[in-house]
């Protein structure tokens, strides 16, 4: 058995009206690929901040032996002198900076305060192979896809000299190839005796690569699991304290008539005039129905979403929206939300939230009429909204009056849906619903969409997940470069099937 | 079947405990009260150290009509800042305004069928109009051409500097008609008549209270007693928490005392002046507006990310169209009170003013970043600078001194906001 490299003892760590970690232990061999599981808000995050230096010694109790030494880290550099680089469950690029100058950032291949641009782009490309990127280190971080700017981080971190990665829900966001090419990228790692600690929600990951699994739950530790134990089953019970009998609740599908139509949808890219990204697009919902929409990372699902729901992606956007029969104005996103059309979006750091106000504010955002009258707010019916979205979405924080840049991903989630569930939809399109979200609050996400679709509302689903996609739609389209190439009944789909449609649009595209 | 397990304190009981402790609201509360305990500190300083005339009575009244123009601009600034932009063009479309006022009514010899125009009423009315139109224009080019309102309002601080020159013909212009002096120089009739109090008399002068201003004030305070003791019984009737009754009882006495006393100063000088009304109602118009209002909601939302806001369907172009539109508006008041004071418009009027505006919204508690920042943080910064010009210029510090002073207080209340800021977090 390998030694020890890492130890937390006891750590303790309280924010104003929250204890979001009590007497926490962890302990990491060299080496090793060590998982940490728990609900959302356990305190995961939190924990990998107080090891990485974000929050300083002295802001928590307890102690970090490190290779035998014990640590004071007073910020993030300390740590990483020592090697330990932590990659935020938020990502931190800087979007309008090159992937090279981004790798380099705060590190930057400089004589004298002069950049030497060969090195640093020679230096990036290296590290860029050596994570599977083989993008031109000149690309600006902005025009790469979310799976692409985790393996940027991650590239960033190996020129680093990192010993000790952590990963705080690396895969969250990236397509099922994406994060299996990232765990592979783990176990390379591992090879050449660097240490991980990853944080998932993504059980099948974690029972794939993990040596060893730490559960937190409501900021304790419950136990580190040996390889041998690791079974999905086990980690859910520990995590939510019972065992989770079914991972999608059932449904009896009522299914009725067409409620919204989208025909001949067009959309041209932003700053590139003649680059179409969706290409005559056809789709239908109808009342009571679960609709999925499977691709790749990148086959245009969001930009379809989007530009659809108040032209908010795109220009020279074409084609024609019907609801119930008649034609739809969704040139704006407020007469989009006034037809009954919803979009919940997939990143909710950029696109979801104010997150310098609390989660009261959040959620009447989209539907203030709803608690106003004459322009003028109800306070009351404001506070007894927002406390009745918060239990029904069992988001956990200190009241609605937590700021919800604090919240953990997953409740920041959490009140992104209860926004758009508050603003009442007749069609709600739901992009990536469970990213980031903890197996047990999945299955209560899934329940409320299950609810939605029986008061007969028509819910569209993108997500990267095949298996929460076959779980919980009734019908599934598949999209592949802009374009629809597949649909099926869910319960003829399988997820052999939809890469097969997908394999043969390419084959037909090139 | 559900799966959470409830964490350690049961959040969605926890909203509904019964009262918060003294300590823990009070704390909540500090960045509030802290401001208006900054100023009272600066008060009492000066009060001291101006061997006590900051607090005669007509020193008071002075320093409500001196800061007045620039208390009217910074709620406008408050809400512009809070929308993450900034206003520069203010000082210098205040003095436009206040040079076209002059020239409406004082300047332009118009022919007899144009003649009401130079209506006291009608000229103000005019000049409101004109500086909305000047907001609005300003904030069409900022809000949908996204030209960023730094270099719109900075191009706007010249021209309109440039344009006042040029109505004025480089000349002071005035005095105004005597109605529309009374906007500044004013005060409200004393309609129940005056009340002598003989046993506070001072070397042998009689205390004569303005009956009118105590009674309005009287009036103010009971009212708002009554409706946060309204607010506090609704809140308490839902379930929700109130703060503990020991601190709701201490602030509503701090209010009403100082609410009275400062009645009481302005009553044993001439009363409630005009313009001091005018400022009230603006500034409950727009604590109403911020607070309670879907208008306010959706700036504060704008402010703290554009992006989200525009998604949840706030109409960000338009939104922020209105708030530059109020913002001149807002200035030309402003304008037509500065002239009013000074019985002129002079062709350098309202330069630099935009700076003192903006430090007030800033020592106020505003976020440079937008999405944060409180009307009566704004108002309390204005005072914060105001009694300081005062103070100081009765202490007989040089101008070069109070300058840097009011640099450094100003560095030193975002300083302290952002250190508060980082420490809870
Ligand atoms: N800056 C902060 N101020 C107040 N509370 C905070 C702050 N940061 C985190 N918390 C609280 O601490 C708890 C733990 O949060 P943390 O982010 O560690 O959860 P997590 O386990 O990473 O969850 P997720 O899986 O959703 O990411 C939560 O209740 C959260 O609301
Ligand atoms: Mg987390």
């Amino acid at each position: 058995m390998s030694k020890t490299i890492l130890e937390m003892r006891n750590i303790t760590k309280t924010f104003p009206g929250v204890k979001a970690l009590s007497d926490v232990n962890l302990d990491v061999r060299e080496g090793e690929i060590h998982a940490i599981c728990g609900e959302n808000g356990a305190g995961k995050s939190t924990l990998m901040k107080v090891l990485s230096g974000v929050y300083p010694h002295g802001s928590y109790e307890g102690q970090i032996v490190y290779k035998g030494e014990e640590q004071h880290f007073r910020s993030i550099r300390d740590s990483e002198h020592k090697g330990i680089v932590i990659i935020h469950q938020e990502l931190a690029l800087v979007p309008l900076l090159s992937i090279a100058e981004n790798i380099f950032l705060g590190n930057e291949q400089a004589k004298n305060g002069v950049i030497d641009w060969d090195e640093t782009r020679d230096g990036a490309r290296k590290l860029l192979s050596m994570v599977g990127l083989t993008e031109d280190p000149d690309t600006l971080v902005t025009n790469i896809g979310l799976g692409k700017q985790q393996l940027v981080e991650i590239a960033k971190a190996l020129s680093k000299q990192v010993q000790l990665l952590i990963l705080d829900e690396p895969t969250a966001s990236l397509s099922e190839k994406d994060s299996q090419a990232l765990l592979d990228l783990l176990l390379e790692f591992k090879k050449q005796g660097i240490t991980s600690i990853i944080i998932s929600h993504k059980l099948n990951e974690i029972s794939r690569i993990a040596d060893r699994v730490t559960v937190i739950r409501d900021g304790r530790t419950i136990e580190t699991m040996d390889t041998n134990d690791i079974t999905e089953d086990r980690i859910i019970t520990s995590m939510v304290g019972r065992s989770l009998e079914d991972r999608y609740p059932g449904r009896e599908p009522k299914i009725g008539d067409v409620v919204l139509e989208v025909k001949n949808w067009s959309v041209y890219h932003p700053q590139h005039r003649d680059r179409q990204v969706i290409k005559n697009i056809d789709i239908s919902l109808r009342k009571g129905e679960v609709v999925g929409i499977a691709g790749l990372m990148g086959s245009g699902r969001t930009e379809f979403a989007m530009s659809l729901f108040g032209k908010s992606y795109g220009q020279k956007i074409s084609g024609d929206v019907f609801k119930n029969g008649q034609r739809i104005d969704t040139s704006s996103v407020d007469k989009a939300i006034a037809n009954g059309i919803a979009y919940a979006t997939e990143d909710r750091k950029h696109y979801g939230l104010n997150l310098i106000d609390h989660i009261k504010h959040n959620i009447t955002i989209a539907n203030l009429t709803g608690i106003a009258r004459w322009g003028v707010i109800d306070d009351l019916a404001e506070l007894d909204v927002a406390n009745d979205y918060r239990k029904k979405t069992n988001i956990r924080s200190s009241s609605v009056y937590q700021v919800v840049g604090n919240l953990s991903g997953g409740n920041q989630q959490k009140v992104v849906l209860s926004k758009w569930l508050y603003a009442n939809p007749e069609v709600l399109i739901l992009d990536e619903p469970t990213r980031g979200i903890d197996v047990g609050a999945k299955y209560e996400i899934y329940t409320i969409i299950n609810q939605l679709a029986a008061q007969g509302k028509a819910i569209l689903v993108i997500s990267s997940e095949m298996p929460e996609l076959l779980g919980i739609t009734d019908r599934l389209y598949v999209m592949n470069e802009g374009r629809i190439v597949g649909e099926m009944p869910t319960s003829e789909a399988s997820q052999e099937k939809i890469m097969r449609s997908i394999v043969r649009a390419e084959g037909k595209a090139s | 079947m559900t799966v959470h397990t409830a964490p350690t304190g049961a959040p969605a009981d926890q909203a509904k405990s019964a009262e918060l402790s003294f300590i823990g609201a009070l704390r909540a509360n500090m960045r509030d009260y802290g401001l208006l305990l900054a100023l009272i500190l600066i008060m009492l300083f000066f009060q001291y150290f101006t061997a006590g005339v900051l607090f005669k009575p007509v020193n008071l009244t002075n320093i409500i009509l001196q800061n007045s123009y620039i208390i009217v601009m910074a709620l406008g600034m408050l809400l512009v800042i809070v929308a993450g932009h900034i206003d520069l063009s203010v000082g210098s479309v205040s003095g436009f305004v206040g040079a076209l006022a002059a020239m409406l009514m004082v300047g332009w010899k118009f022919p007899p069928e144009l003649a009401f125009l130079a209506n006291p009423i009608v000229a103000g009315a005019i000049c409101l109009v004109v500086g909305a139109a000047i907001g609005a224009a300003q904030g069409y080019i900022i809000a949908y051409h996204r030209v960023p309102a730094f270099i719109v309002t900075l191009a706007g601080m010249l021209i309109f500097k440039g344009l006042s020159l040029a109505i004025l013909a480089g000349k002071s212009v005035g005095p105004f008609p005597a109605e529309f002096q009374l906007l500044s120089a004013g005060f409200i009739p004393d309609v129940i008549g005056p009340t002598t109090l003989p046993w506070l008399a001072e070397n042998g002068q009689n205390v004569v209270l303005h009956t009118t201003t105590m009674v309005i004030a009287i009036l103010a305070v009971v009212g708002s007693v009554f409706f946060s003791i309204r607010t506090r019984a609704r809140r308490r009737a839902r379930g929700y928490d109130v703060e503990p009754f020991s601190l709701f009882v201490v602030k509503n006495l701090v209010i009403a005392v100082l609410v009275l006393f400062f009645a009481y100063m302005l009553a044993s000088y001439r009363g409630l002046p005009n313009v001091l009304v005018v400022m009230g109602v603006l500034i409950a118009g727009f604590v109403f507006l911020t607070k309670r209002m879907t208008f306010g909601r959706r700036i504060y939302a704008l402010g703290g990310n554009l992006k989200a806001a525009a998604l949840s369907g706030v109409k960000t172009e338009r939104t922020t169209f209105y708030i530059f539109a109020i913002m001149g508006a807002l200035a030309a008041l402003a304008g037509m009170i500065y002239a009013a004071r000074l019985n002129s418009a002079t062709p350098k009027a309202g330069q630099g003013l935009e700076l003192d505006v903006i430090a007030a919204v800033f020592i106020g508690g505003a976020s440079a970043l937008g999405g944060v920042g409180q009307v009566a943080g704004a108002v309390i910064g204005a005072f914060i600078m105001g009694v300081m010009n005062n103070g100081m210029s009765i202490m007989g510090v040089n101008i070069d001194w109070q300058q840097m002073i009011k640099g450094v207080v100003l560095l030193a209340a975002v300083f302290f906001d952002l250190y508060n800021k980082n420490r809870s977090a």
